[in-house]
């Protein structure tokens, strides 16, 4: 009898291993909670590091699906082991499954909570998921009055590396964000003046650098100092303030526009599901793997495994090679 | 001595084998939040004296590291310690008690 | 500006309020350049409000201006604050509420301490019985007094004669607030509205009817710190970190600037004559400079009160302009009046900022 692996999740993670489950001969369930697949990369224009647009990820990860069963506006309330398996009750029906898969992702940081930075006050300052809306709608930036910006400032590590927003680790994608997004400025808007504040710039990929010498070239200024606060002045224009650090001084500046780089954060309503199953949630308050290092993708509890970033945050291309991994270890499982 | 109308420079180099970093020592034992500071510079952005004088929480302590007590120790005399730069930090570093322990280590430090 | 955000911030930080059975202790820095403000704090909770608010004779300064200055060591700030609190406990009262935001910074810092470091508390105990013969509690309650004021803000404004609008246009007049620093950067969970947009001048003037501005360097310090100003040395230091917030807040044209803490109502109206003086320059258009009130300073304007028996003459920039645009009639020839009607004698006009005799 075909075996069914239910996966909760339909963004990049959930796709993958729902692909490879797939074309591995499994009957697949997959649980999303919206009414669209491909999650947060659905909602972004163009992806780091070459710009190309996510669309064409989404859709080559949805074409892909083969036999999976898709259940989109479907939330997943609870999962109980049952014999040797599982019952999943999502909206109000129970599905049966042999494995599960966790591949709930993420929240992006909700940037108001960094009260200083005038996020939800000041109609001016966007986040970068704003900011890829209005690539997707307009091509360009646009102040909130419909005015075009001349000067944007980005700032990274919003929600990031921020003890006292309780996120102190580092989101790893924003970095690389911010200048992809600095170059797409620049690129749609040249007279505009872009501006990057950073503390360190995380630049680790392959092709990341590449971006970071592209946007110097194209006249990006990249100020080494964390924004301390900002306000709104005339005509919606915002006024902030960090130190050069390279200076030794205090700075300010007034902008058009400020890019909130928003961080990933964990999904306190899913990590639910995995400490129900007998999970553990690691210090940053994701799902913790049971090794970091030989077994990243596997669980302490059997037939139960996560994918992507519901265990911290993570690219699309690490999250797709966590997905492969764990489809393999789901048919390991279930060919015991 | 004679006066050639010239005398050999100072080295201005930091020389970490010579430095005096008790200070350092003695605070992170004090307080050791002052260890985690990672220079993004958000206290001193917010910083009113710093805004009007050279006073800065992260160069102080820098300089600390570096072994320049001295130079620490006056200018934490400049701080209006109005705490803003406690709430601004991003890593937890107590500045406020950083700052009363540095204006104490004037009578005490070796 | 969208208000919504703010009015979600304001929400989140509220704190208990005690309603009645106040115990009250003076700022030092009050007492001495505007003794009428406390006085009209008293008139308001008692006769307006009808609350019970107590005063003890014995209780001292907290100390905090010494302790930040480095003349009083912690041990001794601590016993005097403990003092203070027993003096409450002997009276029968249990909700303290200082007059000066630096001290309620202190008894803030201190009781944090005290909680996380009891042995301080231990100690601080066996102090306070060695020197005193006293024992201490915690207050049940502690707020500063504009949070009393903000609590029973639509109270007052219900019993006010007048409003924060120009009698002649009709417009809500612009009031920029200055909060001092102690009062939530330190524990923005202790301030209403938190540290970054605090609500509890904001929502004086919104109950008066009046307009809050809000400009880039509302949050900037005024610059008194402690040893900053106390030497005259540095007060070039403290004067630049008012004339910034002035020079921030001048394109709005305020006609009133609010504050809540005892040093920065006094540096915010002092530093606009001293650089008037100085530079030739005020910063509104007039030449008047910009009123600066307290909190309870403009509560008792608006019910009504006499301005100079509130002892309103005592501020530096006149208050009259803000009385004229207003309507609040006020008498020039009782200005310099004692309280039994002697003649104070008028003091020296200043040459570059408007004074009204």
């Amino acid at each position: 009898m075909t075996k069914t692996v239910a996966i909760i999740g339909g963004g990049v993670a959930g796709l993958e291993t729902a692909k490879q489950l797939n074309s591995l001969g499994y009957s697949v369930k997959l649980f999303e909670k919206t009414n669209t697949l491909g999650g947060h990369v659905a909602k972004w224009d163009r992806l780091f590091p070459n710009k190309r647009h996510a669309s064409e990820v989404v859709s080559s990860l949805t074409l892909s699906q083969g036999n999976t069963q898709t259940l989109t506006e479907t939330t997943v309330h609870s999962i109980k082991r049952e014999n040797q398996g599982f019952v999943i009750s999502a909206n109000s029906s129970n599905h049966e499954a042999d494995a599960v898969v966790l591949a709930t992702g993420f929240e992006l940081f909700p940037a108001e909570k960094k009260e200083e930075y005038g996020y939800g006050l000041f109609e001016n300052v966007i986040t970068s998921a704003d900011l890829e809306q209005m690539f997707k709608k307009h091509g360009k930036p646009v102040m909130a009055s419909g005015h075009k910006p001349v000067r944007i400032a980005f700032i990274h590590c919003v929600g990031s590396r921020d003890e006292k927003v309780n996120r102190p680790y580092c989101s790893k994608v924003c970095c690389v964000t911010a200048v992809k997004q600095a170059i797409e400025v620049k690129e749609a808007l040249p007279n505009s003046e872009v501006f990057c504040f950073y503390m360190d710039l995380r630049t680790f990929g392959p092709g990341y650098e590449d971006l970071y010498k592209e946007a110097q070239s194209k006249g990006v200024t990249f100020i080494r100092g964390r924004l301390s606060e900002s306000s709104e002045i005339e005509g919606g224009r915002v006024l902030i303030k960090a130190e050069d650090t390279l200076a030794s001084t205090p700075l300010k500046m007034s902008v058009d526009i400020v890019v909130l780089m928003v961080g990933m954060s964990p999904l306190r309503s899913t990590n639910k599901l995995a400490t129900d199953l007998g999970l553990s949630i690691n210090a940053d308050g994701f799902i913790a793997a049971t090794d970091l290092h030989t077994n990243p993708t596997g669980t302490a509890t059997n037939g139960v495994f996560v994918a992507g970033a519901c265990t911290g945050p993570n690219n699309i291309t690490d999250t797709v090679n966590a997905a492969k991994a764990t489809a393999l270890d789901v048919h390991n499982y279930l060919s015991r | 001595m004679i006066d050639f109308g010239f005398t050999p420079l100072v080295a201005s180099i930091t020389d970490l084998d010579k430095a005096n970093v008790n200070l350092a020592k003695q605070l992170t034992e004090q307080d050791p939040s002052f260890a985690l500071c990672i220079s993004c510079g958000s206290c001193s952005a917010t910083c009113t004296a710093g805004q009007f004088t050279k006073f800065s929480f992260r160069v102080m302590c820098h300089q600390i590291r570096k072994g320049n007590a001295k130079e620490a120790i006056a200018e934490a005399s400049k701080c209006m310690l109005c705490g803003k730069c406690t709430l601004a930090c991003p890593r937890n570093v107590n500045t406020r008690n950083i700052i009363s322990l540095v204006r104490k280590a004037q009578t005490t430090t070796p | 500006m969208k208000l919504e955000g703010k009015r979600k911030i304001w929400n989140e930080y509220q704190k208990d309020i005690a309603d009645d059975k106040y115990f009250y202790v003076r700022s030092c820095i009050r007492q001495a350049v505007f003794p009428g403000s406390e006085n009209t704090y008293l008139r308001i909770m008692r006769d307006v409000l009808k609350k019970d608010v107590h005063e003890s004779a014995h209780h001292t300064t907290c100390t905090g201006i010494g302790y930040h200055t480095e003349v009083v060591p912690f041990e001794t700030i601590q016993t005097v604050v403990a003092r203070n609190f027993a003096l409450m406990r002997e009276a029968g009262y249990e909700n303290y509420t200082p007059s000066c935001v630096t001290s309620f910074g202190i008894y803030t810092e201190i009781l944090d301490t005290w909680h996380h470091f009891p042995e301080e508390k231990k100690r601080t105990a066996e102090y306070l019985k060695k020197a005193t013969q006293r024992d201490f509690q915690e207050p049940g309650n502690m707020a500063h007094t504009s949070d009393i004021i903000y609590k029973f803000r639509h109270q007052i404004a219900e019993k006010a004669k007048y409003k924060l609008v120009n009698r002649i246009t009709g417009l809500p007049l612009k009031v920029v607030d200055h909060i001092g620093c102690h009062y939530a950067k330190m524990f923005p969970e202790k301030g209403i509205g938190g540290a970054e947009h605090p609500h509890v001048l904001a929502g004086l003037i919104e109950a008066f009817g009046g307009e809050v501005i809000d400009y880039p360097e509302r949050r900037h310090c005024c610059g008194f710190g402690f040893r900053q100003y106390f030497i005259k040395a540095n007060r070039g230091y403290s004067i630049a970190a008012s004339k910034k917030k002035f020079e921030s807040m001048e394109p709005y044209q305020p006609d009133l600037i609010l504050t809540n803490c005892p040093g920065c109502n006094y540096f915010m109206d002092r530093w606009q004559y001293a650089l008037a003086e100085m530079e030739g320059k005020t910063y509104d258009t007039q030449g008047n400079g910009i009123p600066v009130l307290a909190y309870e300073e403009l509560a008792g304007l608006m019910l009504g009160f006499d301005p100079w028996e509130m002892g309103l003459q005592m501020h530096q920039v006149g208050i009259e302009t803000l009385m004229d645009k207003i309507g609040i009639p006020y008498n020039l020839s009782e200005k310099y009046k004692g309280a039994k009607g002697e003649d104070l004698g008028v003091p020296e006009s200043p040459r570059n900022i408007k004074f009204y005799k």
